[in-house]
């Protein structure tokens, strides 16, 4: 029987942590996003399911936990906010380059610097841009509800391994403090030493068995022709992300003379927008790209078609706006409604700005 | 007599460690981490644990120790190591897991990986090689490095005015309650590489024992970062090396 609750996102992050079979979990404390350690440090998992729950030193040598346990071919997974995130960043490209699976959850607060503890968006470039050095893409899911928070989980692992990469769930300081109703996904096992074998044999850490070649994680090459062979194959993995994990979502587009484009908790804030316009006679639809990155391209500019001007609304000062221009490269006003440093817009505001960019007061 | 006279089993008295692989070493001739690589070795083969052990290497011109070694690996970001050493050992409890790192690595940008990973007592090997400079980089300050010593970055010779004293880190890590062994050894006469493999011996038996971590340091010879040839470097460490970081045991509990 399917279980629902009433939960905290960062809550249920921790939950379908172990509710999906994850083998580690490392982390280091920061506001808002505290309570994914805390929920596991109270429902004590190692003794349940085995899963491993460290409080880290620092952000630096959570991530490299994780690198560790990632090279084993475990399940395993970090999470934190804004600067956590930042520290991360070197650990997050090794990852990249040694091709191992993770997942890192981050619950996106303001800045620049220490900032603020409030929700924000401004980190949508770091995130899907590489974030550290050397040309590489995390694989990042945007959630827009407590539910999605719960559902990621299990898809960012899956993703991981599909495609021996780094996958971050990108939410905000608002998914992961609001509660809402969610259904908890059935408990899966731990994967078995045999599962393992099965899954990542031919790369994983187990120790060197007889009758194979030893494994090694390493992102690094001193041959700069075989470095970009190596960088080749990485473009090609993220094309292949592109073709088949591109995911995103419409509502009310079918009609639409205009269109919101936005992720996460702003995608929840525009569908009122959306509704108050539809009230005024204003025929607005919504794009919700759920991967960020890869990019929905293809919808975007499919719409772009259509609509007579594209409104982007983003908790910053104007990052995602930038893929939203690259797609529609030109067929339609694309203009970024923000608010930042950890305000929240609100519905109406979004209206005022729709109707001053593109119908006039 | 001929060579193959000569060349008999029953002559045998040293032979290399089956898991040390055949890839030449890219040390500079009388560099200490081909000898320690050898030890390591023969310690994980004389203790059958070649199927059980997994190493972690550093950023340093021990990067490549993954080419020598034939067992799993991971390379870890510099200074990392013990954390990366710590996800690998939570997730495999019954694997012998060590780290492999130079004086730049553990005791300058890792600090704090160490640190903590030896208050945690996490069940691992680190393997410490102290050449009082960074080898890799060309011949810089390393927090071990001696005062007075010249790099290419203390070219006036290692001022504590302007760059502190040289970081005696073993002794720090052996205050720590999560350390169970903690030694420092060197690798310049036979006698003194048969204490260092006795003492990463124990150091991987201490695994077994769950005896908490085991630190292994080894001070160690960097002719090319000193400007040396091999034989002045071992003069050079017996003279000045020795006597800041005093061979033996620390801490055996
Ligand atoms: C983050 C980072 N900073 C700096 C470097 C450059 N670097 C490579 S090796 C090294 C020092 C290595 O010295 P040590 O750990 O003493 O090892 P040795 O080469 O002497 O064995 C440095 C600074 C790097 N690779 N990564
Ligand atoms: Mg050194």
């Amino acid at each position: 029987m399917a279980e629902i609750k009433l939960m905290k996102g960062n809550e249920v992050i921790a939950e379908a942590a172990i509710r999906c079979g994850c083998d580690g979990y490392f982390g280091y404390p920061i506001t808002p996003q505290s309570e994914v350690m805390e929920t596991l440090m109270l429902r004590e998992p190692w003794k349940t399911t085995g899963m491993v729950v460290l409080q880290a030193e620092s952000e630096i040598a959570a991530i490299n936990m994780v690198y560790g346990a990632a090279s084993c071919g475990k399940k395993s997974m970090t999470s934190s906010s804004s600067p956590g995130i930042s520290l991360k960043q070197e650990g997050l490209t090794y990852l990249a380059g040694a091709e191992l699976p993770c997942l890192v959850v981050d619950v996106v607060r303001g800045g620049p610097g220490l900032g603020t503890i409030q929700p924000a968006q401004s980190d949508y470039f770091q995130a899907t841009k590489g974030g550290g050095h050397g040309d590489y893409h995390l694989l990042v899911l945007a959630p827009a509800s407590v539910q999605e928070m719960n559902d990621f989980v299990a898809l960012g692992f899956d993703l991981a391994f599909k495609y021996r990469n780094p996958v971050m769930i990108l939410a905000d300081g608002v998914i992961g403090q609001m509660m809402e109703k969610v259904q908890l996904s059935e408990p899966v096992p731990r994967w078995s030493r045999e599962d393992i074998e099965r899954i990542s044999g031919d790369w994983a850490l187990t120790g060197r068995q007889k009758g194979r070649e030893r494994h090694i994680s390493t992102s690094l090459e001193l041959d700069s022709y075989k470095q970009e062979i190596f960088n080749h194959k990485l473009q090609a993995k993220y094309r292949l992300m592109e073709a088949n994990d591109t995911r995103h979502e419409e509502l009310s587009c079918e009609d639409a003379d205009y269109l919101f484009v936005a992720y996460g908790s702003s995608a929840r804030i525009c569908q009122k927008a959306m509704q108050l316009c539809r009230e005024q006679g204003i025929k607005v639809g919504l794009l919700r790209p759920i991967t960020l990155y890869p990019f929905p391209k293809i919808p975007t500019r499919t719409l772009a078609e259509r609509v007579k001007g594209i409104l982007t609304v983003e908790m910053s000062a104007g990052q995602m706006v930038e893929d939203v221009r690259l797609a529609v490269n030109g067929l339609t006003p694309v203009e970024h409604f923000g608010r930042y440093g950890g305000v929240i817009p609100t519905p109406e505001e979004i209206v005022e700005a729709l109707k001053k960019q593109f119908i006039g007061a | 007599m001929e060579l193959t006279d000569i060349i008999r089993e029953e002559n045998l008295v040293y032979k290399k460690s089956p898991l040390l692989t055949d890839n030449v070493m890219h040390y500079c001739p009388g560099c200490s981490h081909g000898v320690v690589h050898a030890l390591i070795a023969s310690v994980i083969e004389e203790m059958g644990i070649q199927e059980k052990t997994v190493g972690v290497s550093p950023v340093g011109c021990s990067v490549l120790a993954y080419n020598y070694l034939d067992i799993d690996w991971a390379e870890a970001a510099h200074g990392r190591a013990p954390a990366v050493a710590t996800g690998i050992s939570r997730l495999h409890p019954d694997r012998y897991v060590f780290t492999y790192q130079g004086d730049g690595d553990l005791a300058s940008i890792g600090t704090a990986e160490v640190m903590h990973a030896c208050n945690r007592g996490e069940n691992i090997v680190i393997v410490f090689i102290n050449n009082a400079i960074y080898g890799m980089t060309g011949g810089q300050m390393a927090p071990t490095t001696l005062v007075g010593q010249v790099t290419s970055t203390t070219p006036r010779g290692r001022d504590v005015k302007l760059n502190g004293f040289p970081l005696k880190i073993t002794e720090l890590l052996a205050q720590l309650d999560g350390t169970g062994f903690v030694t420092r050894q060197a690798v310049h006469t036979p006698a003194a590489i048969r204490k260092t493999k006795n003492a990463l011996k124990k150091a991987f038996e201490n695994t077994k024992k769950e005896k908490g971590t085991s630190f292994v340091e080894v001070v160690g010879t960097c002719s090319s970062g000193w400007k040396m040839t091999p034989a002045e470097a071992n003069r050079w460490m017996v003279e000045n090396m020795f006597p800041k970081y005093p061979l033996g045991d620390i801490k055996d509990i």
